[in-house]
C-alpha cells in the first residue's frame, strides 16, 4: 500500500471472505454499521450462495466520502477467512493493497503476492485459547476480525462496543465474550502492525439525516403505511424478507389495542399460484392485498395475472428480481423480468410497473402502488431486485404525511348504489376508461359476476366479438391513461449533451458515478432513470431529443431497451445498450467502459 | 353460453322466509346445462338451503372454478357477488376473500375435474386452513365441457362413452378430506334433495371448511351402463350413513324433544345439527370410524352418503390467524396506518 499516494481517507473498499452459516453476516454488518455511525458514506453488498451452511460467501464494503456507493470492483483490504477461496481472494486484491488472513496456520507460499501486503493474525488460535466450545470459538473469531479491521482502518472501537451493548443489552456473558473477542483482534493488530493503514476512516457528518435499510424492509413498511391488510406469499429468495418484515412490522404496529388481535392477515400459501389467488380474492373483496415474489413466482402467477387484468381486480405484486432464467442463480441479482411483468399472461395484456431505485423509493412506491392498483383496478408491480431488496443501503430518512388519504379509486358505497338506476360493473361512465366497482356484501344492487371469460360492458357473459372488443379496448385505454399518473422519471441534464444515458432501478448509483467519471473525460451525458411503465411522455421526449441513448441495465437481452423500442416513438438506431448480467450489483467502471465502447462503435457528431 | 333472465312474475302465495323473501329471491339466471343434469338439482337444493337459513343473498359470496359445475353459481342468488375464477383455483380466491371479510357466507362450487386434478393442491390447502365456507363438489367422474374424458374420480372399471375402461384408482374427495383433517365431510346425491338440503344447511352453518361431495350424474357423458356415477348406480348402491336434520337455534328445545335418539352437535353459531345414525353406534365425530366406514362400503362397491364427519368446534382461518372480529375490509385507514411518529421511532433504530 503506497503511503505516499493521495489521500485515501474515507475512500476505499473492504472485502470479507468467509463461509456461510458461521455468523459472519452479522459481523460484517457490524463493520458497515460502525462506519455508518461514524458519519461516513458507506454501502455493503452481500454476495452469498444458495446454501444454508458451508459454502463461500463474501461481503463488500465501499466507503466513499463523495457518496458514490455503487459496488466497486477494486479491493483495498481483503479479509480472507475462508482457506477454500484464498487463491481467488488474494488474486482479486488491487496491486499495492492488503490482505488480512488467519495466521493460525501458515499461508501457502505460492499464494503470496509481492505487490500485496499480508497481515497475519492467529485468530483461530487466540479464540481457541480464550473461548470454550466450537460454536463460541467460531462466532468469536468473526468478532475478532472485526476488531482487527477496526484497528487497521481506525474504526472507532467505542462505536463498536456501543453496538455490542445495544445488541446484547442485559445478557452480560454475551457482552463480555464479544467485547473480549473484539479487543483480541484490535489489540493484536495495534501491537503488531503500523495502524492505521493509509486507507482509513475519519469521522464525517454525512449520515445525520440517514438510516440504514433494505428495499424489502422499506417496501414492507410501505405496505403497512398504505393500509394493506392481506399478504399472501410463497417463500422465495430474494423476496422472503419482504413478507417477513411485513409480519414483523405488523406485530408491532398492527395489533388491536383493545383485544391484541391482528389487524392484518398473512398467509403462507402452498405455491405462488395460490398466493396471487389469495391476493385477488382479498382485492375483489375490497382489502388492500399484496404478494412478494421473484421471477420464478411471477412465471407461476401468470394465469391469475391475466384474470386480474381482464376482470379488473386491484393487486400489488413485489417482484424482487434474481438471476434467471429458470432457477437461475437464486442469490444473485439481475433485472431480467421486465418483459415477463410488462406483458404477464396470455392474450393481450399490459401491466403497470414501478421501478424503485433504492430502498427509500421502495417505501414510497409501495404506498403508491396500492393507490394505483385501486385507482386503475389492475395489478401493479413494484419491480426491484436482490441488490435493492436485500442489501443495507444508506438512505435519507423516510417521512410520512399524516394527512395522507389513500386513493381507493371508484368504489361505490351502499348509498351511491342505491341512488343509481342500475349498476353495471364494466360501464365507462366517466370516459376515462375506469368503471366503478362495487364490493361484495355492501348492497344488493352492487351484485355482479366476476369472470375471466368474455364479458360485455354490462358485466354479462358474451361471445359476441364486438361486445368483447368494446371491453378490451377500454382496458387498453385505461392502462395507457395510467402512464402520467406514475412517479415521474428522474432526469438530470447538462449543457451541451447530445447523448443520453438511460437506466432503471438499482443501477442508478453506478450510472450517476459513471456520468461523473465520463464528464471528467469530456463526455457529457444527460441522465434519465425510468421509474414506471407504461412510459410517460417525458421518457419519450428525452429519448427523441438525444442523438443516441445508451440504455444501461442488468440483463442479457436489453429488455428495457426493447420495451422502449416497442412503446415509444424513438427509432431503434437511437438506442444502444450497456449490459451487465453476471449477477453482481453494477459498478461505475463497467458502465463507463461500456459507454466508451459504444461511443467508439457509434460515430458521435460534434455537438 | 348465454345468460337468460328468468321472468320476474311471482305468485302472491309464495312462502316467505324471516327476511320476507321468497324462494324466487334466491334464484339466478336460467341454467344452460344439459336437460337432466344433476348439477341443476344441486342448484335447486342450494337455493332451498339459503332460503331456509334466511341468509340475505347480498351477504353471500359465491365462487367457482371452471367446468360445468363452475357455471352454476350464475343459476342461484342473483343478488350475491359471484366469482367464476380459474380452473382449479377457486379455493385460493375464496381464501383471500374470506381473509378480507369473514362476515359473509361463502359458497364455492367445484367439480371433480376442477378439485381433484388441476386444483387438487388448492382444494387440500383450503381444507388445511379450514376456510369458513361451504364447498360443494359436484362429482360426475367425467370432463363434460371437453366432451367426456375420465376425471380423477372415475372408478376402476367404469367405461367412457366410447368404450375405453378406466384402470386407475379414483381419488375419493371424502376419504381425502378425512385424512387431511377436514372439519366437515359429507356426501350426498344430486337426486336426493331431501338428504342434500339439510346437509348444505349444516355445511353453511359450520364454522370452517365444509366439504359436500355430491354425486351428480352427467346425463350426456357418464349416465350409462358401466358408469358408477350414473343415476341408476347411485340409487342402487348409495348408503346413507347419517341422516342430517338442520335445526335453527330458535327451535332447539323442541327439536331435542322430538329426536331424542339422534346425535346432536352444536354448531359454532349456536344452532344445532342432529345426526341420526342409520347404523347403530355410528359417531359422526369419530374421524377414524368415518374413514373405516367409507372404505368398507367402498370395498363393497357402495357409496356412503350422509354426514360422515364433523368437528363442531374446529378452528377456522380467522381463529388460527388471530384476526380482529371486525372484517379487515371494514377497519378504517386511521387504524391501519401507524403515522409519522411511529415511523420516526422505528427509524431511530435503523442506525
Amino acid at each position: 500500500m503506497d503511503r505516499d499516494s493521495p489521500d485515501r481517507t474515507n475512500d476505499f473498499v473492504i472485502k470479507v471472505a468467509t463461509v456461510n452459516g458461521t455468523g459472519s453476516a452479522s459481523a460484517n454488518g457490524m463493520l458497515m454499521q460502525a462506519i455508518f455511525r461514524m458519519g461516513v458514506p458507506v454501502s455493503g453488498k452481500n454476495v452469498f450462495p444458495s446454501n444454508i451452511q458451508g459454502l463461500p460467501t463474501w461481503y463488500e464494503i465501499r466507503v466513499n466520502k463523495d457518496g458514490h456507493l455503487a459496488r466497486s470492483p477494486k479491493v483495498d483490504l481483503m479479509v480472507t477467512m475462508n482457506p477454500k477461496t484464498y487463491e481467488q481472494d488474494i488474486a482479486e486484491v488491487s496491486p499495492g493493497e492488503a490482505v488480512l488472513y488467519d495466521s493460525s496456520w501458515p499461508l501457502d507460499e505460492e499464494l503470496r503476492r509481492a505487490d500485496v501486503m499480508f497481515f497475519g493474525i492467529p485468530l483461530s488460535h487466540m479464540c481457541v485459547e480464550s473461548f470454550k466450545g466450537a460454536r463460541e470459538r467460531i462466532l468469536m473469531k468473526n468478532i475478532a476480525y472485526v476488531g482487527a479491521v477496526a484497528a487497521l482502518l481506525s474504526i472507532d472501537i467505542d462505536v463498536l462496543e456501543e453496538m455490542l451493548s445495544e445488541k446484547f443489552g442485559t445478557k452480560q456473558h454475551l457482552m463480555d465474550s464479544n467485547t473480549a473477542a473484539l479487543r483480541l483482534g484490535y489489540d493484536y493488530a495495534m501491537e503488531h502492525f503500523d495502524c492505521p493503514l493509509p486507507i482509513c476512516l475519519e469521522r464525517m457528518n454525512a449520515n445525520r439525516n440517514s438510516v440504514l435499510m433494505t428495499g424489502n424492509m422499506a417496501a414492507a413498511l410501505g405496505c403497512v403505511y398504505a393500509g394493506a391488510t392481506v399478504g399472501a406469499w410463497y417463500p422465495i429468495t430474494p423476496a422472503t424478507s419482504l413478507m417477513d418484515s411485513f409480519r414483523g412490522f405488523c406485530e408491532r404496529l398492527r395489533k388491536d389495542p383493545e383485544t391484541g388481535k391482528n389487524l392484518y392477515c398473512v398467509i403462507q400459501a402452498e405455491d405462488e399460484l395460490a398466493a396471487i389467488g389469495i391476493v385477488l380474492g382479498a382485492g375483489w373483496m375490497g382489502a388492500r392485498a399484496f404478494t412478494s415474489t421473484s421471477g420464478a413466482g411471477i412465471s407461476l402467477m401468470n394465469e391469475f395475472l391475466g384474470l386480474a387484468y381482464y376482470a379488473e381486480i386491484p393487486a400489488v405484486i413485489f417482484d424482487v428480481q434474481r438471476a434467471g432464467p429458470s432457477t437461475g442463480m437464486p442469490t444473485r441479482t439481475q433485472q431480467g423480468d421486465f418483459f415477463t411483468v410488462a406483458f404477464a399472461s396470455h392474450g393481450d395484456t399490459k401491466h403497470i410497473l414501478l421501478f424503485p431505485g433504492d430502498p427509500r423509493e421502495c417505501f414510497y412506491f409501495s404506498v403508491k402502488a396500492f393507490d394505483l392498483a385501486e385507482r386503475f383496478q389492475t395489478p401493479v408491480f413494484v419491480v426491484s431486485d436482490l441488490d435493492v431488496g436485500m442489501n443495507d443501503w444508506v438512505c435519507e430518512k423516510l417521512e410520512w404525511d399524516d394527512g395522507h388519504i389513500p386513493d381507493r379509486g371508484k368504489v361505490l358505497s351502499a348509498e351511491e348504489l342505491q341512488e343509481m338506476e342500475a349498476f353495471y360493473r364494466y360501464l365507462d361512465a366517466d370516459g376515462d376508461g375506469i368503471p366503478a366497482r362495487s364490493l361484495p356484501g355492501v348492497d344488493p344492487k352492487g351484485a355482479y359476476f366476476t369472470r375471466g371469460s368474455g364479458h360485455d360492458r354490462f358485466g354479462r357473459y358474451t361471445e359476441d366479438g364486438d361486445l368483447y372488443q368494446d371491453v378490451v379496448d377500454r382496458i387498453a385505454r385505461k392502462i395507457e391513461g395510467a402512464a402520467e399518473a406514475l412517479p415521474p422519471p428522474e432526469v438530470r441534464v447538462v449543457d451541451g449533451a447530445t447523448i443520453g444515458i438511460v437506466t432503471v432501478g438499482g443501477c442508478r448509483g453506478a450510472v450517476l458515478e459513471a456520468v461523473e467519471i465520463l464528464a471528467e473525460e469530456g463526455i457529457a451525458l444527460d441522465f434519465l432513470r425510468v421509474t414506471g411503465f407504461p412510459f410517460s411522455t417525458a421518457v419519450e421526449e428525452f429519448l427523441l431529443s438525444h442523438d443516441l441513448n445508451i440504455v444501461v441495465e442488468q440483463n442479457r437481452d436489453g429488455q428495457l431497451r426493447r420495451l422502449l423500442m416497442l412503446e415509444t416513438a424513438v427509432p431503434k438506431s437511437k438506442l444502444a445498450s450497456v449490459l451487465d448480467y453476471r449477477g453482481a450489483p453494477l459498478s461505475a467502471e463497467v458502465v463507463a467502459r461500456g459507454v466508451r465502447d459504444r461511443l467508439g462503435l457509434v460515430p458521435v457528431e460534434a455537438g | 353460453m348465454t345468460q337468460t333472465a328468468k321472468p320476474s312474475v311471482r305468485h302472491p302465495g309464495l312462502r316467505k322466509n324471516k327476511l320476507g323473501l321468497t324462494r324466487r329471491d334466491y334464484e339466478g339466471t336460467q341454467s344452460t346445462l344439459c336437460a337432466g343434469c344433476g348439477h341443476d338439482s344441486i342448484t335447486a337444493a342450494i337455493i332451498q338451503a339459503f332460503f331456509e337459513l334466511d341468509i340475505p343473498p347480498y351477504r353471500v359470496a359465491k365462487l367457482s372454478g371452471i367446468g360445468c359445475s363452475s357455471k352454476t353459481p350464475t343459476y342461484f342468488l342473483n343478488e350475491a357477488h359471484g366469482f367464476n375464477s380459474l380452473h382449479g383455483r377457486m379455493p385460493s380466491i375464496a381464501t383471500g376473500a374470506n381473509a378480507a371479510n369473514g362476515d359473509l357466507s361463502y359458497i364455492g362450487v367445484s367439480g371433480d375435474g376442477d378439485s381433484l386434478s388441476i386444483g387438487l393442491g388448492q382444494f387440500c390447502h383450503a381444507m388445511r386452513r379450514n376456510v369458513n365456507m361451504l364447498y360443494v363438489l359436484e362429482n360426475n367422474g367425467v370432463y363434460g365441457l371437453t366432451k367426456g374424458q375420465f376425471s380423477a374420480s372415475a372408478d376402476v372399471g367404469s367405461t367412457a362413452k366410447r368404450g375405453e375402461e378406466n384402470q386407475m384408482r379414483p381419488i375419493d374427495p371424502a376419504s381425502l378430506a378425512l385424512t387431511l383433517g377436514a372439519s366437515f365431510v359429507a356426501r350426498s346425491f344430486s337426486g336426493d334433495k331431501k338428504q342434500l338440503v339439510p346437509i348444505l344447511k349444516a355445511g353453511l352453518t359450520h364454522q370452517g371448511f365444509a366439504l359436500v361431495d355430491v354425486i351428480s350424474p352427467c346425463v350426456t357423458f357418464n349416465d350409462h351402463e358401466g358408469s358408477t356415477k350414473s343415476y341408476a348406480h347411485t340409487r342402487e348402491h348409495g348408503h346413507e350413513v347419517v341422516e342430517t336434520d338442520y335445526v335453527p337455534p330458535l327451535h332447539e328445545i323442541q327439536a331435542k324433544q322430538d329426536h331424542g335418539a339422534a346425535t346432536a352437535v352444536t354448531m359454532h353459531d349456536g344452532s344445532v345439527v342432529r345426526f341420526r345414525s342409520v347404523h347403530e353406534g355410528y359417531d359422526p365425530t369419530d374421524r377414524a370410524a368415518a374413514y373405516t366406514h367409507l372404505k368398507e362400503l367402498q370395498a363393497r362397491g357402495e357409496v356412503a352418503t350422509g354426514l360422515l364427519f364433523i368437528e363442531p368446534k374446529s378452528l377456522d382461518l380467522h381463529t388460527l390467524e388471530n384476526t380482529v372480529d371486525q372484517p379487515l375490509v371494514d377497519v378504517p385507514f386511521e387504524k391501519l396506518c401507524p403515522g409519522s411518529a411511529a415511523l420516526a421511532k422505528l427509524q431511530s433504530r435503523w442506525r
